[in-house]
């Protein structure tokens, strides 16, 4: 469990990032931290790990109080996956970089052999194992960044901004990804602030502004809120607008994607057929 | 201060500058830095210019104890400290309150070659930029496990590879990214740019420029003209026999 | 690119889209010149821009014809100051410092961003670095306005008031304009056409609600929410339009309920 208790924080230049926040994280839950640039998402999540620790108040990861762990230490059981993979690539092969990290936590060769292997398997990139990272193209390094941070296997993963320069193909794959990762017990936290992406996996959804929490409920209870959405500077989903327009017909307001939206109009046709095929008997 | 033009203010900073090279007795070069506070407090600029003395002071006290090694009398020693400080104060003062902006249009102004100006200019405009994107590679590569504090001296050299990499390469990617943009915008056109911004020389700036002339023919005529007390401490350090090293090694 | 033929009108406002490698990228680098003088390859057959023939042409010369703003606003802002980068393409182009000023005080005005003219880029923020980008590029009165992505890095009420911008800005100044994005929710309702490619050949083009069909979707084209949910209906089997905004979709489904 992740736990931010009355939380502060602000960066030297003086700006306050983080004012009073209040949050806990379960093991195993799937999160979206939403809100606009410069909200402090970033930093928020950058003391999961130790990168950052509070000026006032106390973050804790699974009991322990992050200012008694070195990142080193906290990154064992936190993966934190930063926006742009060029901000890390560095070696000279696939392998070598995935291998990276678990040399620097200690592993035998024998195990970093077989997780690499695991994860370029998992992952889609056997072909590339022995390429450099440069010659990949964009969406081919965000996936070794990826698997860089997945390959030990932390029990809570972050995803700092997955979405951004992904086309619908990539994006679909990443969701899938995610929901995996959801399944597979992991807590999996994403700081996003693409709506619809959130609106087709509907996780909790936790909304900053100007460093305060200002929404945090499920992505149907937030998303549907007009005023949250847009002190936060998101934007409504698509189908939660169109089912706001038709609410005076029975639009559900908790629809925030086609899928529901279409078993939604689908019942509503079926009664309407029923409804004309055995009329009213007088 | 921060307003004058730059050209003025490279005028001062030269006065300064050649002041204290000129003077080697510790009253006159004394007066020289002194001559400098009023003016950083004039500029607001107190705290920064104290973060840069107290950053030279090493060095100001290294050039004391080389001075003092090689024989040179306690007060003189002294005063080639100050007389470096002085410089740096100067050079300092300068930086401080012109914008790198200003200094590129000054650049510019007088006939430089703009590639020049511009390098100049955007170079500085890159700094902060960089200071991020290091930030976030050394945070990156941290979160990855890699520890910079530990380790013997090889290896912590080392750990330094997985963060110079990314830099490197996320600077040339950004300079290339930058060059389209440049392109763009009809970087290297025509060879006579205009420039809708110009710097505009004001009676303050007039001013400066004329103490600073009459301050300094003030120096020069007490150099060569009147002569300056000279303390002397009777502290000298034991005297060495130096060899001679331009003559050799002569017993 | 393979064998790519298309022609857009003035004053259309035409949007190109598809996969990641597909050869958008690369066909808008085509337009100003970047190809080939600044990236090197074969390239083959004829471009003309703006009545000229851009075979033989530098950037810089097309530069006054064919505007182009980039994905990351922080690439593309160079001075110190907004409004010495709004002026920068005219300083290098060696217009007159009188008509300079004039023309970026009017880009200024006309992307909303005149209060921030004595500004450093790196204090505004991204959906205001790009306003700064488009002035810039507008002040140097291009015909054509090609922008590669400009909404990638912004957050989507950003993204839309952009996108806003851009379009009315066309539609004032009468600009072509060839926008290359992703986020066909926010850029449609703008779109007179868009042109879809995949792994660099012409895929689709047309008006968006012709285009948004089932091969769009099939090529990984995001189509809008709205569009999609009508898209399954139709696999259930219902007769239903294709709606590309929100606004259509609202009236079609309503009509499609109350029937």
């Amino acid at each position: 469990m992740i736990s931010i208790q009355n939380v502060t924080f602000h960066y030297p230049d003086g700006l306050d990032v983080l004012q009073g926040v209040n949050l806990e994280l379960r093991d195993g839950e799937f999160v979206a931290i939403m809100g606009e640039n410069g909200a402090g998402k970033t930093t928020l999540v950058k003391m999961f790990n130790g990168l950052l620790k509070p000026d006032k108040g106390i973050v804790t990861v699974d009991g322990i109080d992050t200012r008694k762990k070195s990142v080193a230490q906290l990154s064992r059981d936190v993966g934190l996956i930063f926006q742009n993979p060029d901000n890390q690539l560095f070696a000279e092969t696939v392998a070598q970089e995935l291998a990276f990290s678990l040399r620097n936590f200690g592993f035998s060769e024998d195990v970093i052999e077989r997780r690499v292997t695991s994860i370029l398997n998992t992952l889609d990139l056997e072909r590339y194992e022995k390429s450099s990272p440069f010659v990949l193209s964009g969406g081919e390094r965000k996936r070794v960044a990826l698997g860089a941070i997945l390959v030990w296997d932390p029990k809570h993963v972050i995803m700092d901004e997955p979405t951004i320069g992904q086309d619908y193909l990539q994006k679909d794959r990443l969701r899938n990804f995610i929901m995996q990762l959801v399944s597979q017990g992991k807590t999996v936290i994403i700081v996003t602030h693409d709506v619809e992406f959130v609106a087709e996996c509907k996780p909790r959804v936790v909304l900053l502004s100007h460093g305060k929490v200002i929404g945090d409920g499920s992505a149907t209870t937030i998303l549907t809120n007009s005023s949250l959405v847009k002190q936060a500077s998101l934007v409504l989903p698509q189908i939660s607008i169109l089912m706001k327009n038709l609410a005076d017909l029975g639009a559900p307001s908790e629809i925030i994607d086609a899928y529901s939206a279409k078993d939604f109009v689908v019942a509503r046709m079926r009664e309407k057929a029923e409804a004309h095929a055995r009329p009213l008997k007088s | 201060m921060h307003r004058l033009d730059p050209r003025s203010k490279f005028i001062l900073m030269l006065g300064f500058f050649v002041s204290s090279l000129m003077f080697t007795n510790i009253f006159a070069l004394l007066i020289v830095f002194v001559m400098q506070v009023p003016i950083v407090l004039v500029a607001k600029t107190v705290k920064r210019w104290l973060q840069s003395m107290r950053g030279v002071a090493i060095y100001g006290g290294f050039i004391f104890i080389m001075n003092m090694i090689f024989g040179t009398s306690l007060v003189q020693s002294i005063a080639f400290s100050i007389r470096f400080l002085a410089v740096v104060s100067a050079f300092s003062l300068f930086f401080m309150t012109t914008s790198a902006d200003d200094l590129g249009l000054a650049l510019e102004q007088i006939h430089a070659p703009y590639s020049i100006a511009f390098t100049f200019t955007t170079a500085v405009r890159l700094v902060p930029t960089m200071a991020v994107d290091a930030q976030t590679v050394v945070d990156a590569q941290r979160s990855r496990g890699l520890e910079l504090d530990k380790g013997n001296f090889m290896k912590r050299i080392r750990n330094y590879v997985p963060i110079l990499i990314p830099l490197i390469i996320s600077a040339i990617r950004r300079s290339v990214e930058l060059a389209e943009a440049l392109e763009a915008r009809a970087f290297g056109a025509t060879e006579k740019r205009t420039s809708i911004v110009t710097l505009k020389m004001r009676p303050a700036d007039y001013f400066v420029i004329i103490a600073t002339a009459i301050g300094l023919g003030f120096a020069v005529y007490v150099y060569l003209h009147v002569p300056l007390p000279n303390p002397v401490i009777p502290i000298q350090l034991p005297r060495i026999s130096w060899p001679n090293f331009r003559t050799g090694f002569t017993g | 690119m393979e064998n790519v033929s298309i022609s857009i009108e003035k004053g259309e406002f035409v949007i190109l889209t598809g996969p990641s490698g597909c050869g958008k990228t690369t066909l808008c680098r085509c337009l100003n010149g970047l190809i080939p003088n600044f990236y090197s390859g074969d390239l083959t057959g004829d471009l003309e821009v703006d009545g000229l023939n851009v075979s033989g042409k530098t950037t810089a010369e097309l530069a006054s014809h064919v505007g182009f703003v980039f994905q990351n606003p922080e690439n593309q802002l160079f001075s110190l100051s907004v409004e010495r980068d709004v002026g920068f393409g005219l300083e290098n182009m060696g217009v007159p410092r009188e008509e300079a000023i004039e023309r970026v005080q009017w880009a200024m005005r006309a992307t909303g961003i005149f209060d921030l003219r004595e500004k450093a880029p790196y204090e505004l923020s991204g959906g205001q670095q790009q306003r700064a980008a488009i002035a810039g590029i507008l002040a140097m009165r291009p015909k054509i306005l090609v922008l590669d992505e400009p909404t990638s890095f912004l957050d989507p009420k950003s993204a839309e008031e952009i996108v806003a911008v851009i379009a009315k800005l066309s539609h004032d100044i009468g600009l072509t304009t060839l926008l290359v994005e992703h986020r066909l929710d926010i850029v449609s309702r703008y779109a007179n056409r868009v042109i879809v490619m995949d792994r660099g050949r012409v895929e689709l083009n047309g008006a968006p609600s012709e285009v948004y069909n089932d091969r769009a979707r099939l090529i990984g084209v995001g189509l809008p929410r709205v569009t999609m949910l009508f898209h399954l209906l139709r696999t259930e089997g219902f007769d239903v339009t294709n709606p590309i905004t929100v606004e259509q979709a609202s009236d079609d489904l309503r009509r499609l309920l109350t029937k």
